[in-house]
């Protein structure tokens, strides 16, 4: 009689922990727990790559050995609840804000942040530009009555640490260089047609786009930002990027 | 249900990196494949590009993710987002694989074995009739690439492929590397594999390459997607070729891609193969033609 096979449950167990389960051979039998890892090799660098796809400058801020010990322990906390590994590491901020090794490096978590917004950006439903028309006509509308739609991709972040100045001076040919103020700082995380972008926003406009994605009046939105905010050159530049895609 | 099929010519599997090379060269190929799972978010660059590859070529969608093999019931979300997609873009050929990949609510991004019993056979055939019948079309199943065996089992792989299209009537993809891979590492014959294959329900072909480790025994080989197709995955090939005549074929590379001219020159490798084994040429696999035809 043939044993009982496997199952799924402690395969996967032993993915994690330990020697393959019963059940498991090969031609000879004493290499089978050498074969099995190979298993184990193809769960756990195919998730720490997929990581490391996801968070390139995670990865570059604590360098590629220390990123495969970091991501590594991730995916033992954090396996993936989908086959979707365009979501994975959703969690990964949270992680790193209490990870104790890289606790001497505040910023990581919220460089993470914008990391995960450039890939939700990526991927972010499509929506069309207001055409000239229509966004004449609610220019014409009271303030108050004006609710402008942004593109699906739109995400503002802040952060009590320079996130964005660090994230785009370690980009491919960025020079690292030091930080002349460790102050907060706020990015807007965008699709403008297929290009990404990822720009450094002020305080206040963060306010205001932060106010527009939550469905807020122009007016709101305009009392959020504060008495001495100028809507004109964000709202240019939110036209020009194709990013206002409807107004109710 | 939707007759589709891919023609009876060479596919690449689809890069984003290759966008501008194909969209400019249009290279003369009988089709393109993708991963299911990449084109499952909302929009942007992904969906762009694979609408504009769909306008010129032959398309198959290949899932990785659908845990076919599991003890589990099916993702239900998941089989969702395949149906939206393979409706969305109405592609020649779905398959998936002969394998699990998700296990309690987790999903562990490898194609993972099972044992070949009465009661797994009886799964995988509940999990494709549910996925045929939610896609409306035949699938197609691919046979994995295997390091372990299971004490458990009490099919043959073949054997285990036939009864599952007999049942089913799902056609099957065949993975001319995992054949070489598998059955070196299992310590049997590949042409026998190939055999006892049921040919008749094979509507795509893939090869690939793979790495090798030696192990006291012999050597271990692992399916890497990341190399060309090694000489014997090449012969191999050839002898089921002259067997079968074309067959829809795919050059797979997944991890550390060329660029797209040296892709393309392994497709245009293997038509070149093909195109000697039509005009009787073929005098390298001359002999595992007569062993095919015995």
């Amino acid at each position: 009689m043939p044993p009982e096979p496997a199952t799924q449950a402690a395969f996967r167990a032993a993915i994690f922990d330990g020697a393959p389960p019963v059940d498991v051979t090969a031609p000879d039998p004493s290499e089978a727990a050498r074969r099995f890892a190979v298993y184990r090799n193809n769960v756990v660098h195919s998730l720490i790559e997929a990581l490391r796809r996801r968070f390139p400058v995670v990865e570059r801020l604590v360098g590629p050995d220390f990123a495969t010990a970091m991501f590594g322990a991730f995916v033992r906390v954090h396996p993936p609840r989908s086959p979707l590994m365009m979501e994975y590491g959703d969690r990964m901020p949270a992680f790193l804000e209490t990870f104790p090794p890289v606790a001497s490096l505040p910023y990581l978590a919220d460089v993470g942040r914008l990391e995960l917004a450039r890939g939700a950006a990526y991927h972010a439903a499509d929506a069309d530009p207001l055409d000239p028309t229509a966004l004449a006509e609610a220019a014409n509308r009271a303030p108050e009555d004006l609710r402008l739609r942004l593109h699906p991709s739109v995400h503002v972040l802040s952060s009590p640490h320079p996130f964005h100045s660090i994230w785009a001076m370690n980009q491919p040919g960025a020079t690292p260089h030091a930080l002349a103020g460790l102050g907060t700082e706020s990015a807007l995380v965008a699709r403008s047609g297929l290009t990404l972008l990822t720009a450094r926003l002020t305080a206040p406009a963060a306010a205001f786009l932060t106010a527009l994605v939550e469905g807020a009046s122009l007016a709101e939105a305009g009392f959020a930002a504060g008495p001495d905010f100028d809507p004109a050159e964000d709202l240019a530049r939110l036209i020009g990027a194709g990013l206002i895609v409807g107004a109710d | 249900m939707r007759p589709t099929r891919l023609p009876p010519s060479f596919g690449l599997g689809f890069k984003r990196e290759h966008f501008a090379d194909i969209a400019t060269s249009k290279p003369e190929l009988g089709f393109f494949e993708v991963h299911a799972e990449n084109y499952m978010g909302a929009g942007g660059e992904p969906h762009a590009q694979l609408e504009a590859l769909r306008r010129d070529y032959a398309l198959s969608i290949h899932g990785v993710g659908l845990s076919i093999g599991g003890s589990d019931a099916l993702d239900a979300n998941h089989l969702a987002r395949l149906k939206t997609l393979c409706d969305r873009y109405q592609p020649e050929s779905f398959s998936e694989h002969l394998a699990w990949s998700s296990h309690g609510g987790e999903y562990l991004n490898d194609l993972l074995p099972l044992p070949y019993t009465d009661a797994t056979l009886a799964a995988i055939v509940s999990h494709i009739d549910e996925v045929q019948h939610a896609l409306g079309r035949r699938m197609l199943l691919e046979n994995p690439s295997t390091y372990v065996a299971f004490e458990s089992s009490t099919w043959s792989e073949t054997d285990f492929l036939r009864e599952i299209t007999r049942r089913t009537g799902c056609g099957l993809l065949l993975d001319v590397n995992n054949v070489f891979v598998s059955s070196t590492n299992q310590r049997t014959s590949p042409l026998d594999y190939l055999r006892e294959f049921p040919l008749d329900a094979v509507g795509e072909l893939h090869l690939g390459g793979h790495d090798a480790e030696e192990l006291p025994s012999g050597p271990l080989l692992i399916d890497s997607h990341g190399a060309p197709v090694a000489d014997p995955v090449w012969a191999l090939y050839g002898a089921l070729v002259a067997c079968t005549g074309p067959l829809p074929t795919l050059i797979e590379w997944d991890n550390d891609v060329p660029p797209f001219p040296e892709l393309l020159a392994e497709a245009r490798r293997a038509a070149a193969l093909v195109d000697r084994i039509e005009t009787r040429e073929a005098e390298a696999s001359a002999a595992e033609v007569a062993f095919f035809a015995a």
